[in-house]
C-alpha cells in the first residue's frame, strides 16, 4: 500500500474510493463469466470452476482477453457486463 | 522521544545543539542558572546527553523546537501560561541577564557571540516538520495514491483539473501555501456556487497549489474567491449561462510589485507566474468546490480562453489616471482585487489620432459592437487603455470623468437605428424605442484600466455579460494578508 497522499481540493461530495459492486447473496439465476486473461494455464483453473458452477445449474459465459499485457479491451468488457451479472477471472502461470 | 502533544513547562527554557559553538559556549551558564535554582527545562536538537548534568530533553525529532518557532541556537524562551512572553537567541551576557533577572553570568565569556541555524529550519528538515506536526491543523480528506499511480494523473483521473496539468496537492506544498496569510486554515471565505458549498481558506490553498501559485499570491487568491462569491458579482448565473463570459480579475496595489505581477509587455497575455496562475486558482475553486463543470451547470455554448485563467495587474505608476481600486472606493496605499464579469479581449487599434476627442470616437465605434451594434443597456465594458493611448488623454488632461461622459455623448443611439429590423438586420431593440434615444451603456458601465508596453497603439476592450442587477456587477475587495 502506498503512502502517497494527496489533500483532496473538492468539496467531498464522493467518496475518496470507489466502492466495490455490493456481492450478489445468492449466485441462483445469474449467468456467469470466466475471463480467462491469457495466461498460460489459466484455462486449466477456469474449466475446473466451469465444471462446478455447471453442476450447479448455473449459465456459464466464457471469454479471453486477447494477451494479458493490454487492458481488457472496452468492447470486451461492454460485452462481459451486458451478458453476466458475474464474473470470475483468472490469474495464473 | 517527545510528541507534539506534550506540553512545554513553563518558566526558562532553554534550546541547544551540541553541533553549534555557542551552544557548548553557554552551556556553563545554564549550569549556573540551574545552579541557582531558576526553573530551566533545556531541550537538545542533535544529541540527548548535552549539555551534560543539566539532564537535557531529547528534542531530536525537533517537535518541540517546531512548535516553539526556533530559527537560532542557543535559543532561551520565558514561557508563562504555555505561552513564549519572551525570547532571545545567541549569546549577549546583557540580554541573558535582562531576561533570566540573574546577574553576573557567564564570568569570562565574551560579551555576545551570534548563534547557529536552528535543526528545525533547515532546508529539507522544515518542509518535514511542517507535514509531520503542522498537518493536523488540516481537515481535508487525504485521497491516498495507488502504489504504481502517477501524481499528475491522478488529478487528472479524479477530475481536479482544467485541462492542463496541476501541481498535485501534497501536506507539504499545502502547509507551505498556507504560509502566505495570517488566516487560519478552518476560516471561512466564502460559500461557493454552484453547489454553495462553505469553502475555508484551507480549500483555496488547495486550490492554489493545484493552479501553480506561489505563497504569496494566496492573499490575492482569497480576495478574488471572496469577490466572486458576492450577490453583486453573482457567478453563478455567469458560470451557467450560456455566453462566452468568465471572471476577470483585475489587480491593483502594493501586491502587484511584491508578487511581481505584470501589468506592462503582454500584460494580458502568457508568462507571468502570478497572472497566471491566481486567475486559475479562482476557476479551480468553482470547479472543484464549488462543483461548476463545463457541460454540467457550466453551460457555455462557445466559452473562450479566459475561462482558463484571465488575470493582470493595473500599470498605475504610468497611469494619468486614479487606479482603478481607488475609482472604486478603496485608500491609494490598499490593495486590491477587482472582478469583472468579462468575455475575451478585442484590441481597438487607432494609430493616428493625436487627440482625445478623435481617439475617443474610435473607442466608441469599437465599444457599440460588444454583443451586437444594435443592442444596448445589457453589457458594461472593461476598457485596457495602453500607455501610448493614455498619453493622448493625459497629454488633453482629459479625466476618466471627461472621457466617460465624451463617450456616452458618442454612444447615445437613436432608437430608429436600434429597433428590430433596422439596417436590415433583425436582431435589435423592440419597437416602440423609435423617436427616443438610449445609451449604449449604463452610467456606471464603463471602466477604464491603464496596462500595456510602452510601444504600440493598441488599447483593448473586454465587454460584460448581463449587466446590472439581474447579471452580474464589478466587485472589488481589498487584498490583506
Amino acid at each position: 500500500m502506498s503512502t502517497r497522499e494527496l489533500l483532496d481540493p473538492t468539496a467531498e461530495r464522493t467518496p475518496a474510493r470507489r466502492e466495490r459492486a455490493p456481492r450478489p447473496p445468492a449466485l441462483d439465476g445469474l449467468t456467469v463469466g470466466l475471463l480467462d486473461i491469457a495466461k498460460a494455464r489459466g484455462d486449466v483453473f477456469l474449466d475446473r470452476i466451469d465444471a462446478l458452477l455447471t453442476a450447479r445449474g448455473l449459465r456459464i459465459v466464457r471469454f479471453r482477453k486477447p494477451t494479458f499485457a493490454k487492458v481488457l479491451p472496452a468492447e470486451l468488457a461492454d460485452q462481459i457486463s451486458s451478458r453476466c451479472q458475474v464474473v470470475v477471472e483468472a490469474l495464473a502461470d | 522521544m517527545l510528541t507534539d502533544a506534550q506540553p512545554v513547562a513553563d518558566g526558562l527554557v532553554a534550546v541547544v545543539k551540541r553541533d553549534c559553538p555557542t551552544c557548548r559556549l553557554v552551556a556553563p551558564v545554564l549550569a549556573q542558572l540551574n545552579a541557582a535554582g531558576v526553573p530551566l527545562t533545556v531541550y537538545s536538537q542533535d544529541d540527548p546527553t548535552f549539555p551534560e548534568g543539566l539532564a537535557p530533553v531529547d528534542d531530536t525529532a525537533l517537535a518541540v523546537s517546531y512548535r516553539l518557532e526556533i530559527e537560532a541556537v542557543p535559543a532561551l524562551l520565558r514561557l508563562q501560561q504555555g505561552r513564549v512572553v519572551d525570547r532571545l537567541a545567541g549569546w549577549s551576557r546583557a540580554d541573558w541577564e535582562a531576561l533570566t533577572g540573574v546577574a553576573g553570568l557567564g564570568p569570562g565569556l565574551p560579551h555576545y557571540r551570534p548563534g547557529c541555524g536552528s535543526r528545525s529550519v533547515e532546508p529539507g528538515i522544515a518542509e518535514e516538520l511542517a507535514a509531520r506536526y503542522g498537518g493536523a491543523r488540516l481537515r481535508s480528506r487525504r485521497i491516498p495514491l495507488g502504489e504504481l499511480e502517477d501524481e499528475i494523473e491522478a488529478c487528472y483521473a479524479r477530475g481536479w483539473t482544467d485541462g492542463l496539468p496541476v501541481v498535485p496537492p501534497t501536506r507539504e506544498r499545502v502547509l507551505r501555501m498556507l504560509e502566505g496569510t495570517s488566516r487560519d486554515p478552518a476560516e471561512g471565505v466564502a460559500v461557493v456556487p454552484p453547489d454553495l458549498v462553505a469553502c475555508t481558506v484551507e480549500k483555496v490553498a488547495i486550490n492554489a497549489v493545484l493552479a501553480g501559485c506561489r505563497p504569496e499570491y494566496l492573499p490575492v487568491v482569497l480576495a478574488a474567491v471572496e469577490a466572486a462569491c458576492t450577490d453583486t458579482f453573482n457567478v453563478h448565473g455567469l458560470l451557467a449561462t450560456t455566453y462566452a463570459a468568465s471572471p476577470v480579475v483585475i489587480v491593483n496595489g502594493p501586491v502587484t510589485r511584491a508578487i511581481g505581477m505584470n501589468a506592462g509587455i503582454n500584460a494580458l497575455g502568457q508568462g507571468n507566474r502570478a497572472n497566471a496562475t491566481i486567475g486559475r486558482a479562482l476557476q479551480l475553486v468553482v470547479r472543484n468546490v464549488g462543483g461548476g463543470r463545463p457541460g454540467e451547470v457550466d453551460r457555455a455554448t462557445l466559452g473562450q480562453p479566459g475561462k482558463y485563467t484571465f488575470c493582470f495587474a493595473e500599470d498605475e505608476e504610468g497611469s494619468p489616471w486614479e487606479p482603478l481600486s481607488v475609482e472604486r472606493g478603496l485608500p491609494a496605499d490598499a490593495s486590491a482585487v477587482t472582478l469583472f464579469a468579462g468575455e475575451g479581449p478585442r484590441v481597438v487599434m487607432d494609430q493616428l489620432s493625436r487627440t482625445p476627442e478623435s481617439l475617443a470616437r474610435s473607442l466608441a465605434w469599437c465599444l457599440r459592437t460588444i454583443a451586437h451594434p444594435k443592442l444596448v443597456l445589457a453589457f458594461d465594458a472593461f476598457v485596457v487603455v495602453s500607455p501610448e493611448h493614455a498619453r493622448v488623454f493625459r497629454d488633453a488632461s482629459w479625466t476618466k470623468a471627461r472621457l466617460r461622459e465624451e463617450l456616452h455623448a458618442l454612444l447615445t443611439i437613436p432608437g430608429e437605428e436600434l429597433v428590430r429590423g433596422a439596417g436590415g438586420c433583425t436582431e435589435g431593440m423592440p419597437d416602440e424605442l423609435v423617436g427616443t434615444s438610449l445609451p449604449k451603456f449604463r452610467p456606471d458601465g464603463v471602466w477604464f484600466v491603464h496596462a500595456g508596453g510602452p510601444a504600440g497603439l493598441f488599447s483593448t476592450i473586454i465587454g460584460g455579460w448581463g449587466a446590472g442587477y439581474t447579471g452580474s456587477r464589478p466587485v472589488t475587495r481589498e487584498v490583506t494578508r
